[in-house]
C-alpha cells in the first residue's frame, strides 16, 4: 500500500489526519486547563489578590487628596517659593472643619506626621479649634500653629497630594525625601530597617551554610548505606521535619535558656561557674542553632536525592585511577554534589529570610530578623504602608531566588518526604 | 557503608571518626525532640531536670501538666479549633489540588511550568507577607475574624503540598492501564473508581496529611487574621511561650512529637503500599 505523497492521509470519515490530530490536541488542551481552573481561579482571590492589594498598599497615598481636597485644589497653581496665599488658608480651614465632623483626621495627621514630626499636633490642635478662628485665616493659623507658617509644611502637603507615594519605600531602606524632594539617610537613631535587611541577610546565609556543614555527611551516609539501614536513619530525619515549629523551638528555649538543661550539665560537670551560665539564648546564637536544626532537613533531603543518583562505581574508578580519598572526593563526587548544594542552599535561605516565629521567640533583641518589623509595624505601630514596603522587597528578593531555582532545579522537582 | 578492603589504617581510622560525627549530627537533630518528653513529667515548675529526676525518684515526676492541659477550656477550645480549621482545609485543599494535578499531568496542559510555579507559590512566599496581605484583603472582604476566613487560608497554604504529592504519583502512572481498562469493557466513571483512584490514593492521602499538618501547626495567619473566637492550639502556645512559660507547653509539646510520629508512620506505610502496588519491593 503505497500512499502517493501529494494525497494527504485521512482518518476513517475523511477529515485530514493533520485536523483531526490538531483538533484531539485541542480538546485535551481545554479539558486539562478546566480541571486546573477551579484551583487557579481559588488561589487568584485567597492568595494572588492579596499579594497585589499588599503591593499597591505600599505605594498607596489616599490620606492628602482625600482629607484635604480643597487645599489641594488651592495649591494647584502655587509656586513653591513663599508661604501661600489666603485663598489655601481658607481651603485648608474649610477641609480641617470637615474632616474635624467627619472625624476622619487622624490618617492624615499619621501620615504627615511620618514624614514631618510635629504635624500630628499641629493638625489635632488647629482641628480642634477652627470653629472659632475668623478671618484672614492666614494669620490666625500661623497664630495658632507656627507649622502653618512654614514653607517646608506646604512643599510636604503639595508632594503628598499625589496619590502614590515612594516614601514609604525610602523608609523602608532608612532613606527619607527632604522639603525639596532630595532622597537621603534619616538620622542614625532611627536606622534600624537596613540593619535588620543585612543581619537578616547575613545570619541566613550563616544558617545556609550550618546546614550545609551539618547536612552534608549525613546526607552522605544515608546515600551510601543499604536500603534497609538508610530507611531507618532517614527517620531522624524526617522526624524533626515533621514536628511543630513551635515544638521544636520550645524545646530549644528549654535547652539554651540559663536555667536550661544545657547550662545545668555544665555547671553539674563543672565546665562552668553556677554564676557564668552561658547566655545562648535570646541572641543571635540563640537565632542560629535553632534555625539550624529547624531548616536541617530541607538540605538534606535535596542532597540526599542527588547523592543517591551518583554511582559508587564513580570513586572506586577514581581510587583505581591512583586517585588519593580527598583528591577522589574533591575532584569526582564533590562536582557531582553541587546541584543538590544549589538546591538546598537556594531552599534553606528562602525559608530562613522569611522566618518569624523562631527569632521572635528566641532571638531577643539582637536576633531579630526584618520579618519581626513587619510583624511590629503591622500590629504595634499599625504603619500598614511601611509594613507593606518592606514586606514587598523582601517578597521580591525571596521571588529572584525563587525563580533562580525555578531555572535550576525546577518547583516540580520538589520532593516532601 | 563498609571500609573496603584496600582502605589504608588512615582511611579506616577517618571512617570511624566520620561515623561519630555522623552520630553527633543525629543527635543534633532527634535529641531536642526527645528531651522534652522526660521534662514534661517534671513536678516541678521548671524547664530543666530537677534533682529528684535525676535520682529518678517517683517524687519528682508527676502528670500535673497533662492534667493541667486536659483540664483547661482554654487549651481543649483551641484544640477544638485547629481540627475544625485544619480538616476543613485539608478537604478543599485536597479535593481542588487533586482535580488540578489531574489536569497537570496532563500532557497538553498549556504554560504548564508558569501554572505550577503559582500553585508552589504559596509555599515559597514567606509566612509573614503572605499573613500581612491577607489580613489587609481579608479585612476588606470581611473575611478577618471569621472561621471561613482562616480555612481559606490554610486551603491557599496546603494547596502546593497536595499538588506536589498528587502530581508525582500521577507522574508515575501508568496510563495504558486506562487504555486496557477501557478495552476490558469497563467505562470512564468505572475506570477512575477501580483503576485510577486505587493506585492515586496514596498520594492524595499523602497530601491531604501535609495539609493538614499545615494547617494544625501553622502560626503566623492565624496571628493576623484570627479573632479571639478562631484561637487555634499554635497560638495557644506561642501566647504561652510568649506570655507566661507553664511546663504545660512541654507536655502539649509531648502530645505533638507522637502525633509527628504517628503522621510519619502512616506516611510510611502508605509509601510501601505504593510501592507494593507497583510491583516494586522496598529493600
Amino acid at each position: 500500500m503505497s500512499e502517493s505523497p501529494t494525497v494527504p492521509l485521512t482518518t476513517a470519515d475523511g477529515v485530514p489526519l493533520k485536523t483531526s490530530l490538531r483538533r484531539a490536541v485541542r480538546r485535551s488542551k481545554v479539558k486539562a486547563f478546566l480541571l486546573v481552573s477551579p484551583l487557579l481561579l481559588f488561589l487568584v482571590i485567597a492568595f494572588v489578590m492579596p499579594i497585589f492589594d499588599m503591593l499597591w498598599r505600599s505605594v498607596d497615598n489616599p490620606e492628602v487628596s482625600s482629607t484635604l481636597p480643597r487645599t489641594v485644589a488651592a495649591l494647584e497653581g502655587w509656586d513653591g517659593e513663599s508661604i501661600p496665599g489666603e485663598p489655601v488658608f481658607a481651603a485648608l480651614v474649610e477641609d480641617l472643619r470637615v474632616g474635624q465632623e467627619a472625624r476622619n483626621l487622624g490618617l492624615l495627621s499619621s501620615r504627615l506626621n511620618y514624614e514631618k514630626s510635629g504635624m500630628r499636633s499641629a493638625i489635632s490642635r488647629t482641628a480642634r479649634r477652627v470653629g472659632s478662628l475668623e478671618p484672614p485665616y492666614r494669620e490666625s493659623l500661623i497664630g495658632l500653629n507656627e507649622a502653618w507658617g512654614e514653607l517646608d509644611t506646604w512643599k510636604l502637603i503639595k508632594r503628598e497630594s499625589s496619590p502614590y507615594t515612594v516614601s514609604y519605600y525610602l523608609a523602608a531602606v532608612d532613606r527619607q525625601l527632604t522639603p525639596d524632594g532630595e532622597i537621603v539617610k534619616v538620622p542614625e537613631y532611627l536606622q534600624i530597617h537596613a540593619t535588620l535587611f543585612w543581619r537578616t541577610f547575613w545570619m541566613s546565609a550563616v544558617i545556609t551554610a550550618m546546614t550545609l556543614v551539618l547536612g552534608y555527611p549525613i546526607a552522605f551516609l544515608l546515600a551510601n548505606l543499604p536500603l534497609r539501614h538508610s530507611n531507618l536513619l532517614m527517620i531522624l530525619v524526617l522526624l524533626p521535619f515533621w514536628t511543630s515549629l513551635l515544638v521544636r523551638t520550645t524545646t530549644w528555649i528549654a535547652i539554651l535558656q540559663s536555667q536550661g538543661v544545657l547550662n545545668d550539665m555544665m555547671v553539674a560537670i563543672g565546665v562552668i561557674a553556677d554564676e557564668a551560665r552561658w547566655q545562648m539564648i535570646h541572641n543571635k546564637l540563640g537565632t542560629i542553632i535553632a534555625m539550624t536544626h529547624i531548616l536541617l532537613p530541607f538540605m538534606i533531603l535535596p542532597l540526599y536525592s542527588v547523592m543517591k543518583t551518583i554511582p559508587p562505581s564513580y570513586m572506586r574508578a577514581a581510587r583505581s585511577l591512583g586517585g588519593r580519598p580527598f583528591l577522589s572526593f574533591r575532584r569526582v563526587y564533590f562536582p557531582l554534589t553541587i546541584p543538590g548544594i544549589a538546591a538546598g542552599g537556594i531552599l534553606v535561605f528562602i525559608l530562613s529570610i522569611g522566618y518569624y516565629i523562631t527569632p521572635a521567640l528566641v532571638g531577643g533583641q539582637s536576633g531579630r530578623f526584618i520579618t519581626n518589623y513587619i510583624a511590629y509595624h503591622m500590629q504595634t505601630s499599625l504603619n500598614w504602608g511601611l509594613a507593606a514596603a518592606i514586606a514587598s522587597i523582601l517578597l521580591f528578593v525571596v521571588i529572584v531566588f525563587y525563580w533562580i531555582f525555578n531555572r535550576l532545579i525546577g518547583v516540580d522537582k520538589v520532593k516532601l518526604g | 557503608m563498609a571500609v573496603p578492603s584496600y582502605a589504608t589504617r588512615g582511611e579506616r581510622i577517618w571512617h570511624y571518626v566520620f561515623l561519630g560525627l555522623c552520630g553527633l549530627i543525629f543527635l543534633f537533630l532527634i535529641g531536642p525532640l526527645l528531651i522534652i518528653i522526660p521534662l514534661s513529667f517534671n513536678a516541678e515548675p521548671y524547664f530543666t531536670f530537677s534533682d529528684a529526676m535525676l535520682r529518678l525518684d517517683p517524687a519528682g515526676y508527676s502528670l500535673r501538666w497533662y492534667e493541667d492541659f486536659f483540664t483547661s477550656s482554654a487549651w481543649l477550645n483551641s484544640i477544638k479549633n485547629s481540627f475544625i480549621i485544619g480538616i476543613a482545609s485539608t478537604i478543599l485543599a485536597t479535593v481542588l489540588g487533586t482535580i488540578a494535578a489531574l489536569g497537570l499531568s496532563s500532557r497538553h496542559m498549556p504554560a504548564r511550568g508558569a501554572i505550577m510555579a503559582l500553585l508552589i507559590s504559596p509555599m515559597i512566599v514567606p509566612l509573614i507577607i503572605s499573613a500581612a496581605a491577607m489580613f489587609f484583603f481579608f479585612s476588606k472582604i470581611n473575611l478577618a475574624q471569621t472561621y471561613l476566613g482562616v480555612i481559606l487560608a490554610h486551603t491557599a497554604l496546603g494547596i502546593p503540598f497536595v499538588v506536589i504529592t498528587v502530581t508525582a504519583t500521577l507522574s508515575s502512572f501508568d496510563t495504558t492501564l486506562i487504555r486496557a481498562a477501557h478495552s476490558l469493557g469497563a467505562n470512564p466513571t468505572r475506570t477512575f473508581f477501580k483503576v485510577v483512584l486505587p493506585l492515586v490514593t496514596p498520594g492524595v492521602v499523602s497530601g491531604a496529611l501535609f495539609a493538614f499538618i499545615t494547617s494544625f501547626d501553622e502560626v503566623v495567619v492565624v496571628l493576623f487574621i484570627s479573632g479571639p473566637e478562631q484561637r487555634t492550639m499554635p497560638i495557644q502556645m506561642w501566647s504561652g511561650i510568649r506570655e507566661q512559660i507553664s511546663p504545660t507547653i512541654l507536655a502539649v509539646a509531648t502530645l505533638l512529637v507522637l502525633l509527628s510520629m504517628l503522621l510519619l508512620t502512616t506516611l510510611e506505610l502508605l509509601r510501601r503500599r505504593n510501592e507494593r502496588l507497583r510491583g516494586m519491593t522496598p529493600g
